[in-house]
């Protein structure tokens, strides 16, 4: 069976290549356009930054564009309270979202692990079905639910538990309603992958070593399902900090988070060295979880 | 110590165990032995409290435990698949039944100490499950369910999973464990040499019902049924009739011709019987025995050569293979004998066993 040495590892170099070359072009060129942009300095031109890297002028051209640089921009992002503001706003929000959707997607997704087997996939459907339809579109039908006129205020009235109609649009629950609902699915999906590959033997010899079933989810399903809350919550945690839909079309305009920002500096001030330096501080921020959740893959694969 | 009284459960229109009713004494180490899907495990699984019976009582020193949750028994289980959380250390296993108890902190550490002695991996405390050898983490199980001092441990096909050389190790390291903790341990197993070799007594169980009782001499001497007969250990059965008796032997009309066993409480003349013969009580020899009964003659079919002993297929007149085996004490004793040769076989009125069809 033993086929040349030399096919196996050219075999296994061009397997490798093909996702390395997909993440170079889709990921790494852009990013390095994008940190490019970010220590130039904005211009009244086409497009509107200098310098530009003029390879025509060979060395001296390169020399030029390097001594231009600089590292202005984000000095100004850090001088500004405005954009420290809107960092900390999607980080806050983001972090406050991930644990609403971790306290709302357990028991969701545990109860969905418990059910009878051929009930499941038909629970996992229903848990991606709002895919079906654009996520715009589930945002504007969330509008005219959180209007004052809407339907979750005539809900509200008719139960008597509200006697005006209260404001929902414009305000920060507002946003979380949105976020919490948007992202539901991301978190269902890896917690229910966890609870449902867990061996239901181990909650039993729990139970036989005096171990109440209350405590056994705590003491034994949960750290089993530990990959799956890591997974989950970053699935959540790093998409909600960059979001731009939900707080803009259901948010107030009093405060803004770091994804409208962006496009204010990029689309209405024209100033794509500062948009450009605020989105690679962004990506600095989520580079954090994102090394996070791959050492807790590593070591969750080491465990198999 | 232990009693199942009238036990039965059903799964659907499916009954798993059959009005089984057992008494197990204190300090014992009892055996349920039977095919897979017998019932045992489930009737294992309503001692630890995992099922309910759906009539009948389980008794622990004289209480009735139905309703009992698994989490308030004093019973622990040895799982099949072990069971071990693979989120805790080997100490940490250990140590799980004591911290439901609510355990000092020293206590424990001493307890899991001596539990890891016991079962020789003191130096294995701090690897995670998935870092030990199937051996070891069978041991890590044995430690963790005898941690609490149970007043019964079960142990659900303990050995299952082990190679045969560290199978027949680990048995005699059960039975001296137990023997030094005087606890009860009952164990199930489909494994009649597992069964035998380690239980002062066993259960057989057939179908969902408990079958024959006794210890592992009585269940091989003298099986109770024709199905007890053939599970356990090998037997050459012959059907017929009983056409009369004369003192303590009755006659039976077999295919094989009339044979003469001891009788039996329960038989009377003209019922249909089995005689159970085992293959080690037949006599065989090239030349016909001095006395008549129970004589046999055929040819040489097959020889069976397992080493410490040589099973020989005889096929008489008509058609019947009858086994006889023989130890092989001298070297070379097998050569005795060659297929195709016409060989005697003899057995005694008392090696065989009237049971029921």
């Amino acid at each position: 069976m033993a086929k040349p040495a030399s096919y196996d590892r050219w075999y296994r170099r061009v397997v490798i290549a093909v996702p390395y070359a997909w993440l170079i072009v889709f990921l790494l060129v852009p990013f390095l356009i994008v940190l490019r942009i970010s220590v130039s300095q904005s211009a009244l031109a086409q497009p509107p930054y200098v310098p530009v890297l003029d390879l025509s002028a060979g060395w001296q051209g390169l020399k030029d564009f390097v001594a231009a640089l600089s590292f202005e921009n984000f000095k100004f992002l850090f001088g500004d309270w405005l954009y420290v503001a809107s960092y900390l706003r999607s980080l806050t929000f983001a972090f406050v979202s991930t644990l609403i959707l971790l306290a709302i997607g357990i028991p969701i997704a545990y109860g969905m692990a418990r059910c009878p087997q051929r009930l499941q996939p038909v629970l996992v459907i229903a848990v991606i079905l709002p895919f079906w339809t654009a996520f715009l579109i589930r945002i504007y039908a969330w509008i005219n639910i959180l209007q004052r006129d809407g339907l979750l205020n005539d809900v509200l009235l008719a139960l008597g538990i509200i006697d005006t109609p209260a404001t929902w649009l414009a305000t920060d629950t507002a946003i979380f309603i949105g976020m919490v609902y948007s992202y539901l699915p991301f978190m269902v999906l890896p917690l229910y992958a966890s609870f449902e590959r867990m061996d239901d033997t181990l909650l039993e010899a729990a139970a036989d070593l005096g171990c109440p079933r209350w405590k056994a989810f705590w003491l034994v399903t949960l750290p089993l399902a530990l990959p799956g809350v890591v997974a989950g919550s970053l699935l959540c945690f790093i998409p909600i900090t960059g979001e731009f839909v939900v707080p803009d079309l259901l948010g107030g305009s009093d405060a803004m988070f770091i994804g409208q920002t962006l496009w204010n500096e990029f689309f209405s001030n024209r100033d794509w060295p500062v948009a450009s330096a605020l989105a690679t501080v962004l990506l600095a921020i989520l580079l954090v979880p994102i090394v996070f959740y791959q050492t807790a893959q590593s070591r969750a694969l080491e465990r198999r | 110590m232990v009693r199942f009284d009238g036990v039965t459960r059903r799964f659907g229109s499916f009954t798993a165990v059959d009005k089984v009713s057992l008494d197990i004494g204190r300090g014992e180490f009892f055996a349920l032995l039977g095919p897979s899907g017998c019932g045992k495990t489930t009737l294992l699984r309503m001692l630890a409290g995992f099922e309910t019976p759906n009539e009948g009582q389980v008794l622990l020193d004289g209480e009735n435990i139905v309703g009992v949750p698994p989490y308030e028994r004093p019973v622990n289980m040895m799982f099949q698949s072990y069971a071990l959380f693979p989120h805790l250390t080997v100490a940490g296993n250990v140590a799980f039944g004591l911290r439901q108890e609510g355990w000092t902190r020293a206590a424990i550490d001493a307890r899991v100490k001596d539990m890891l002695a016991l079962v020789k991996l003191e130096e294995f405390g701090h690897r995670k499950p998935h870092q030990l050898s199937g051996g070891q983490r069978q041991r890590v199980a044995l430690a963790r369910a005898l941690a609490k001092s149970p007043k019964v441990f079960l142990l659900d096909e303990p050995l299952g999973a082990l190679d045969k050389k560290l199978r027949d190790e680990t048995q005699f390291e059960l039975m001296a464990l137990q023997q030094r903790l005087g606890l009860t341990f009952i164990i199930v197993t489909h494994d009649q040499e597992e069964a035998m070799t380690m239980a002062d007594r066993l259960g057989v169980m057939h179908a969902g019902k408990l079958i024959q009782v006794g210890t592992p001499a009585e269940i091989y001497e003298e099986p109770k049924t024709r199905w007890v007969a053939e599970f356990i250990g090998d037997v050459n059965l012959f059907e017929g009739p009983i056409t009369g008796h004369s003192g303590d032997l009755a006659s039976v009309d077999t295919r094989v011709g009339p044979l003469v066993v001891g009788r039996k409480a329960g038989f009377a003349d003209g019922q249909k019987v089995s005689i159970a013969v085992r293959p080690e009580k037949i006599d065989i020899a090239r030349e016909p025995f001095a006395t008549s009964e129970n004589q046999l003659h055929g040819i040489v079919a097959d020889i069976a050569y397992l080493g410490d002993l040589s099973v020989y297929k005889v096929r008489d007149e008509h058609g019947v293979i009858v086994k006889a085996s023989v130890a092989n004490k001298d070297r070379h004793a097998s050569e005795l004998l060659h297929r195709g040769d016409k060989a005697f076989l003899r057995f005694a009125p008392e090696a065989g066993v009237m049971v029921q069809d």
